[in-house]
């Protein structure tokens, strides 16, 4: 409680004198930094726009009309992208809480969950994710297993969500075992079972902390939802190929590059400020 | 336009000198110290001076501004107004090399803050090896003579983790004082002990007192205040409203606001 708010107050001449110099200063620093980016951009650019080559180049991979008439079909293939990502992104995050909370669980008799935790991460970690599509997108289906479909959308999805949980059941596991055993301590002192103080204490912390890196995998597996083209499912990239097959016109592939980008760089500033508005601090401090 | 860094501009200088002559014997001198947070003004107009040698004590209730202060001496925060000169010269001057000035500093802290990834002795010889500069070995003879002087040679190779509340207190002030600092600045360093661990490091810094090492501390223990201090200053929402002799400030408080902060620690 201020017993007088100095709304009178004034910066001395020594405060004016330094917040000037450090106006100053980062005008500067913004003036130089720009600029030399500015330099460097144009330098880069006018390298490529010069070479010998530039106009071939021009014409295979940045030609408008080719852009404007295979534009739809790519889209149509991302489309695909977009629901196999949002479908698996879900599946993974349910597989590898599982999996996660499997192998942090302590004590004799869950040696169990903890074997078989181990040993799944273990095995998809190492497995290439392409082998993982090609053993379960072409043997899947010839089990002929009665209730499961046979489609190679359906398995290549299992596929990137068997292979993708491995790595993020790792990444939540981390972020599990960071939440200083204390907050368990509280959390069972005030009565709450094993499975409450995960759920309500542990897991949002933990979440928190993993935000940046499950940011990092779902980006990843934006991309990587394009591999199960090789089942003849047609995404965004191989849309795209079908596309350039008809004149040997690369500007496709650079349509389906640029509407990726669409995709991930949004997502990653809405990242940002969720994890902000839930109190994430990254690397804070002015020093 | 040149840079040269730990110089005032001329027209600079002339602003200190009507806060005071940075030239005189002062270690430490603050003038005029403003910190807000927002719109949360920590300290107004703040004046401080330490002579060498001298043990300074900061007092007053939680959020009166004495660790925002002591932060500010160390430029761990940036002042949003007045000069503070440390050694005769202008630390707050936006030119000022902050890495130069805090090893000429030693700080400790009310939660220790020491790094869990080292043993005692990798804490004690960090700063002297990576910022002054010494061998590994000379740094080690000197980490292990600091360590005896407050105690502790036996846990040269603990982990922090594995050490006492009081211990590891003792290690902090060690890893700030292993540098010959000229100022010790010390926040609340007994606030987070248990009761029969305050001792030990009161101890220690009383004997530090002896040893003439100048210090700036804020603390709640009153006792120790009386006892060490050659100065207490009480603060009350930023701003330094009694200073002076311990057994004037603590046992003959002038202002109202001294009596009742004292008055509240008695009942």
């Amino acid at each position: 409680m201020p017993d007088q708010v100095d709304t009178a107050w004034e910066p001395s001449e020594v405060q004016r004198e330094r917040d000037d110099w450090r106006r100053r200063r980062t005008v500067r620093s913004a003036v130089i930094a720009s600029g030399s980016t500015l330099l460097l951009l144009g330098v880069v650019g006018g390298l490529v726009v010069s070479s010998p080559g530039w106009e071939r180049v021009q014409e295979t991979y940045f030609d408008w009309d080719k852009a404007v008439s295979s534009f739809p079909a790519v889209l149509e293939g991302l489309w695909l992208n977009i629901r196999v990502m949002a479908l698996c992104a879900v599946l993974i995050v349910a597989l590898s809480l599982t999996i996660a909370v499997m192998r942090t669980i302590r004590g004799p008799v869950a040696f169990p969950l903890r074997l078989v935790g181990t040993a799944y991460v273990d095995i998809f970690r190492g497995l290439p994710l392409l082998l993982v599509i090609f053993l379960l997108g072409f043997g899947g289906p010839a089990l002929s297993l009665s209730g499961l479909p046979t489609s190679a959308l359906f398995w290549g999805c299992a596929a990137l969500v068997l292979s993708y949980s491995a790595y993020v059941a790792e990444v939540f596991r981390a972020g599990i075992e960071s939440v200083h055993p204390s907050q368990r301590l509280a959390g069972r002192s005030l009565g709450l079972s094993y499975g409450q103080t995960l759920r309500r204490v542990v897991l949002p912390q933990a979440w928190r902390r993993v935000i940046p890196p499950l940011m990092n995998d779902l980006v990843s597996l934006q991309k990587d939802s394009g591999l199960i083209a090789v089942l003849g499912v047609v995404d965004a990239i191989r849309a795209a190929q079908i596309e350039t097959a008809i004149d040997f016109n690369y500007t496709p592939y650079v349509v389906a590059g640029v509407l990726f980008c669409c995709l991930t760089i949004p997502m990653a500033r809405l990242t940002d400020r969720y994890a902000r508005k839930k109190g994430y601090h990254g690397a804070g401090g002015h020093l | 336009m040149k840079l040269t860094p730990r110089r005032s501009s001329p027209s600079l200088r002339s602003a200190e000198q009507r806060r005071g002559d940075p030239e005189t014997s002062h270690l430490l001198s603050l003038g005029g110290v403003r910190k807000c947070f927002g719109d949360n003004v920590v300290l107004r107009d703040v004046d401080l001076t330490i002579e060498p040698g001298q043990c300074v004590v900061l007092i007053g209730a939680s959020g009166s501004g004495k660790s925002t202060l002591l932060r500010c001496v160390n430029l761990l925060e940036v002042v949003d107004d007045g000069v503070i000169t440390f050694e005769g010269r202008d630390i707050t001057h936006p030119w000022v090399d902050g890495d130069e000035v805090r090893s000429r500093m030693g700080m400790v802290f009310q939660a220790y803050n020491l790094f869990p990834h080292l043993d005692v002795m990798g804490n004690v010889t960090l700063a002297l090896r990576l910022v002054h500069g010494v061998g590994a070995e000379e740094a080690r003879s000197r980490g292990l003579a600091m360590l005896e002087r407050v105690g502790l040679a036996a846990k040269a190779h603990a982990r922090p983790d594995d050490l006492s509340g009081g211990q590891q207190q003792r290690v902090a002030i060690a890893r700030a004082l292993v540098t010959n600092p000229r100022l010790m600045l010390l926040d609340e360093v007994t606030s987070a002990l248990d009761p029969e661990l305050v001792g030990e490091v009161l101890d220690l810094l009383t004997d530090l007192k002896a040893e003439g090492v100048t210090m700036l501390l804020n603390t709640h223990e009153m006792g120790f205040a009386r006892d060490v201090a050659d100065e207490v200053c009480f603060l009350h929402d930023g701003r330094i409203h009694e200073r002076g002799r311990p057994e004037q400030v603590l046992g003959d408080p002038q202002e109202e606001r001294t009596r009742a902060f004292l008055s509240r620690l008695r009942t």
